[in-house]
């Protein structure tokens, strides 16, 4: 098997005095789609951001391609891991595409301008999340939806082969959620991207991904094919309701949430 | 607005400002004779020489040019400074003396003059010297305080910023008061320079913050792109390959260089460094390889002409140029925040 790309090993980690993550060994191979699954408070975004190398390990480590991630140059890292977190307001009028031009950043020197090669990557990006029409609009205008695409955008502008998402399709409608996950999909497989997504959609992260990770109070609960892990016992002891699940019209196990567990 | 069209407004308005502040004050000279005497000056185009009497001369190179000059560097250090305060706090309320820079160029400047201490460069007296480290050791302070884990977030920045600012107000002020003595003129010097003011400044204060304002302010502009980045937040900033914290502590540095050597020369002028970034983000948009240097000129542009009104307005009285900035910069301020809803706050 591939070295991983990508690997937690007895992670531990937190703020101030609260640990969220509780020692969690876990490694991202060459192309693999793995969903982030979990409930609140679980430590999913943590965890994503530990492995993006945003939060120091109390102890354990992450390796980006075998080496510590804290010891590789930032630039570096952010030339083979982009990540598109949980959107926060922006508070000045960039227009878009000056936000997705900003994906760049870890390619191009201070005073450099922009190269064909950006400019090709700017468009590629804006062409596959379709916001090319909001281009020249300034992103405090944007719906909450029209922002979150374009924060995938300067994500794949980066044209990072290792991408980390958090919840990258919390605020879309259906429509522009398929659309999101059949972009992941696709770069998935025809770039061979590898990809790691948190999702709270159960049936969304079933559906696309290769591999679940499921994590409950800091620690990994279980993993494995979504067809091992969606299943009506584990989802029912990790979310903490009753669940029901087939399988839906491709195949993949799919989840319809049925009452709330009594606590005992 | 961008490119050609941009550059000429400017241009503009420097010129502008020039005339105005060169030919108008105690002893109205016709502002082309002012322009043309100082162009004279410029090597091969002496044939501009509009032969200004000898008292004319002394009032244009010795009085005038020298303030004119420290106005534009003071109004574009304090621009260039807000600029970067903006992005750092990823907020467009954010202003040079927000972590109470001005705060500590007082304390020091006060203890200096109360103390009697005799560190001037330049026959400048002690007040420059002793602003601009009172300055500076105050900026080290509040970073040291605000330092969590090797993190300096930046709201923890901020409201210790705020606390240690008011502090070393009540600082200044105790040390004002306690050291009041009424045969000591020199504390009215401490008084008038908290006011804020270009007036009566030589060659000298212009040649003592000239290579801080123009390599502080051409360091910055490197740092454009970087600017841009952690406007979009210290996350983003971080997984756009950004070493947020190295980035941030040479911004600040570079920021607080800027303030310190503006406040030094010039005491304490509001308003300039929160209006002019805000003013030129609506005529250039945000990025900041545009908006720096854009502000840095406006933002010298606008001290300029207000030092003019302020020797004009109630001429033979001048009024020191930090109560006209505050007194236009505050109403124009809450018209802009008026008709600009989007920032909710």
């Amino acid at each position: 098997m591939d070295d991983p790309v990508l690997a937690a090993v007895g992670l531990r980690c937190g703020y101030e005095e609260r640990e969220v993550i509780r020692g969690v060994t876990l490694s991202l191979r060459q192309g693999e789609f793995v969903g982030l699954i979990g409930p609140n408070g679980a430590g999913k975004t943590t965890l994503l951001r530990a492995l993006a190398g945003r939060m120091r390990a109390d102890s354990g480590r992450v390796e980006l391609r075998g080496e510590p991630i804290e010891r590789i140059p930032r630039r570096q890292v952010a030339r083979v891991l982009a990540v598109v977190p949980q959107i926060s307001a922006a508070p000045f009028e960039f227009t878009v595409r000056e936000v997705v031009a900003m994906g760049r950043t870890p390619h191009l020197g201070r005073l450099q301008g922009e190269r064909e090669e950006d400019r090709a990557a700017i468009e590629r990006a804006l062409e596959l999340t379709r916001t090319q029409d909001l281009a020249q609009r300034p992103v405090t205008e944007l719906s909450g939806g029209e922002f979150q695409r374009v924060v995938v955008a300067r994500a794949l502008a980066q044209e990072a082969p290792l991408m980390l998402l958090d919840e990258p399709v919390s605020h879309l409608d259906i429509g522009h959620q398929v659309e999101i996950f059949d972009l992941l999909l696709r770069l998935n497989q025809e770039e061979g991207r590898t990809i790691l997504c948190i999702s709270h959609d159960l049936n969304l992260a079933s559906r696309y991904c290769s591999r679940i990770v499921a994590i409950a109070q800091g620690v990994v609960a279980a993993e494995g094919p979504p067809e091992s892990v969606i299943t009506e016992e584990e989802i029912g002891r990790l979310y903490g309701c009753e669940v029901h699940v087939d399988r839906g019209p491709e195949g993949r196990p799919r989840v319809t949430p049925l009452r709330r567990r009594p606590t005992s | 607005m961008r490119g050609a069209g941009l550059v000429m407004t400017l241009v503009a308005g420097v010129a502008l400002a020039s005339a105005l502040s060169l030919s108008l004050g105690a002893a109205d000279l016709a502002a082309t004779d002012a322009g043309l005497a100082v162009l004279s000056r410029i090597p091969g185009l002496s044939g501009l020489d509009p032969g200004l009497s000898r008292a004319q001369e002394t009032i244009v190179f010795e009085l005038r040019l020298p303030r004119l000059l420290l106005a534009l560097l003071v109004g574009c250090a304090l621009a260039v400074a807000g600029v970067v305060m903006q992005a750092f706090f990823q907020n467009p309320m954010a202003a040079p003396s927000i972590i109470g820079i001005s705060a500590g160029a007082s304390v020091g400047a006060t203890i200096a003059v109360v103390a009697g201490l005799s560190i001037g460069i330049g026959g400048l007296g002690p007040i420059p010297v002793a602003a601009f480290v009172g300055a500076m050791a105050v900026t080290a302070l509040v970073y040291a305080l605000s330092r969590r884990g090797g993190r300096t977030p930046v709201g923890v920045l901020l409201l210790t910023g705020i606390a240690i600012g008011s502090l070393m107000s009540a600082l200044a002020a105790l040390i004002l008061v306690t050291g009041q003595d009424p045969t000591r003129r020199d504390l009215d010097l401490v008084v008038y320079w908290m006011l804020g003011s270009v007036a009566g400044k030589t060659w000298a204060h212009v040649t003592l913050i000239a290579p801080y304002v123009l390599a502080a302010g051409a360091v910055t502009w490197v740092f454009s792109r970087d600017l841009n980045v952690l406007s979009l937040g210290d996350d983003a900033a971080h997984y756009l390959g950004l070493n947020v914290e190295q980035v941030r502590l040479i911004l600040l540095a570079l920021s607080s260089l800027l303030t310190a050597a503006a406040v030094a020369v010039s005491g304490v002028i509001g308003f300039v460094g929160l209006i002019v970034p805000h003013l030129m983000r609506i005529v250039t948009g945000p990025d900041h390889r545009v908006l720096l240097p854009a502000s840095g000129v406006a933002g010298g542009v606008l001290l300029a002409l207000a030092d003019v009104l302020s020797r004009t307005v109630a001429a033979p009285t001048e009024i020191p140029l930090g109560i006209i900035t505050s007194l236009l910069g505050a109403p124009f301020f809450l018209y802009l925040l008026h008709r600009r809803r989007e920032y909710g706050m």
